[in-house]
């Protein structure tokens, strides 16, 4: 058959935008190929990784497993909305850098992404409830150990609350 | 991209039949999250889609003229566990749909697609099995509910006409009024973990909390489709909640499962653990309730 596109309209990092979509194609493959948005990365592709992982509307999802034409009126986030205009890391950016949550970096944005849905809510999480939301992700590089203190840290700084580890 | 023929999208139910009547080949697609992976495998490569995802007016729990609890085939897991509606009169589900997969899989996730793919390990269905639910399906001459116990025929087979899709799931007032339940799952870790076997218990007990009125229990993984335990129901009903009972209780249910041997788990060791998770389940669901086990 012949390839069938859509027009998807929606916001990405607070820019509203449209563009023709193929309709065989992945939220991931339009943020990649279309937006040039390349921290959201093709780990998995079936959705297990967390590599891919986004915002869409305030929670987060893998990309990967979300069409493209999905996309229609939503409020999409990725890594690079992060930044301020100056070019200046965010909290939890930083806070993954000083904690060394990150080595190789390829799930990074991804766990980064889960962990601005978790700060959003502005709740104190105890420690295993941290580790369960923190679970739809793979690193092979932390041990996952530094990822916890950094997205923990920047939970405990938000609330204006000292840290205990 | 996805190796599909085809997409075609529902933008309301009536959409859908519409699409379901003129591409009787397609695929429905709610989430995704196994419908997409199943297309990167192979399995379902090459073929045509109806998306239902965007109709919104199938998301949401709410209670219906009758105060049944009505959850809208498209409402994502996620959003069941957080609905005050489900917390306040069947927590359970909400519990048990907050196992599965990882927090991503539970913000696409949906109960209808856990439901209308039929698998017996779905995490939702041996609590929803244990409450008698409703599945409403909606097809070109109207709404047609059926028993959950009726709507799933075989694995991997379900109860949907070629004209229907699934619309909500509803739980009956008489089966929630004054009921607690607890959901244990089997897995070998904590996420992206599909159970070994699940056990969904839940009681309603005397207003002097001594006694049993109603015991419900169901597994998933236990058989083909999700299942309840007649015999083990039988023991507990009427009974007063005690430790003796909760092992009698426990040890009848081998007689109702017929579990398999997979590379997951052997048939011994998942009627083992059934017989354990059992006790377990039904003595937390006892103390939910307000009642002791003596």
């Amino acid at each position: 058959m012949s390839t069938q596109y859509k027009l998807v309209h929606c916001t990405i990092n607070g820019k509203a935008v449209e563009k023709m979509v193929d309709v065989r194609a992945s939220l991931t493959d339009m943020l990649r190929n279309d937006y040039h948005l390349t921290s959201v990365k093709k780990g998995c592709e079936v959705g297990e990784c967390g590599a891919c992982n986004i915002l869409i509307d305030g929670e987060a999802f893998n990309s990967c497993i979300y069409l493209a034409v999905w996309a229609e009126g939503k409020d999409i986030w990725t890594l690079e909305g992060l930044l301020s205009p100056d070019g200046e890391l965010s909290d939890i950016q930083q806070a993954f850098i000083d904690e060394s949550a990150i080595q190789c970096g390829f799930c990074t944005p991804g766990f980064i992404m889960t962990a601005v849905e978790i700060l959003e809510t502005n709740k104190l999480y105890t420690d295993d409830e941290l580790r369960k939301l923190l679970s739809g992700h793979l690193c092979r590089c932390t041990g996952y150990e530094n990822v916890f203190r950094a997205v923990k840290k920047t939970m405990y700084r938000r609330q204006g609350k000292e840290i205990d580890f | 991209m996805y190796d599909m023929k085809a997409l075609y999208e529902a933008q309301s139910v009536e959409d859908a039949v519409a699409l379901r009547i003129e591409h009787p080949e397609a695929q429905i697609i709610a989430g995704g999250s196994d419908v997409l992976v199943q297309m990167r495998e192979g399995k379902r490569a090459g073929k045509e889609l109806i998306s239902i995802y965007m109709i919104d007016a199938m998301r949401g729990v709410s209670l219906d003229a009758a105060e049944n609890l009505r959850i809208g085939s498209l409402t994502s897991f996620s959003h069941i566990t957080r609905d005050p509606l489900i917390q306040k009169y069947c927590n359970v589900l909400g519990e048990a749909v907050d196992q599965v997969g990882s927090p991503q899989i539970r913000n696409i996730g949906t109960i209808g697609g856990n439901t209308c793919n039929g698998v017996t390990s779905a995490d939702s269905a041996s609590t929803l099995h244990a409450y008698e639910a409703i599945v409403e399906l909606t097809g070109k001459d109207g709404v047609r509910k059926v028993p959950i116990k009726d709507f799933y025929i075989k694995a991997g087979t379900v109860d949907i006409k070629p004209d229907e899709i699934q619309t909500a799931i509803l739980i009956p007032k008489a089966s929630y009024e004054n009921t607690f339940g607890h959901y244990i799952k089997y897995g070998m870790r904590n996420a992206m973990e599909i159970a070994t076997l699940g056990c969904s218990v839940n009681v309603r007990l005397s207003s002097n909390k001594k006694t049993i009125e109603r015991c419900r229990i169901a597994y998933g993984v236990a058989g083909p489709v999700p299942m309840r335990c007649p015999s083990a129901e039988a023991v507990a009903n009427g009974a007063a909640p005690s430790k003796a009972l909760a092992e009698q209780f426990a040890r009848a249910v081998i007689d109702d499962i017929n579990p398999r041997d997979s590379w997951r788990a052997s048939k011994a060791f998942r009627q083992h653990i059934a017989v354990e998770m059992a006790k377990r389940a039904l003595t937390r669901a006892v103390e939910l309730a307000g009642g002791e086990m003596a």
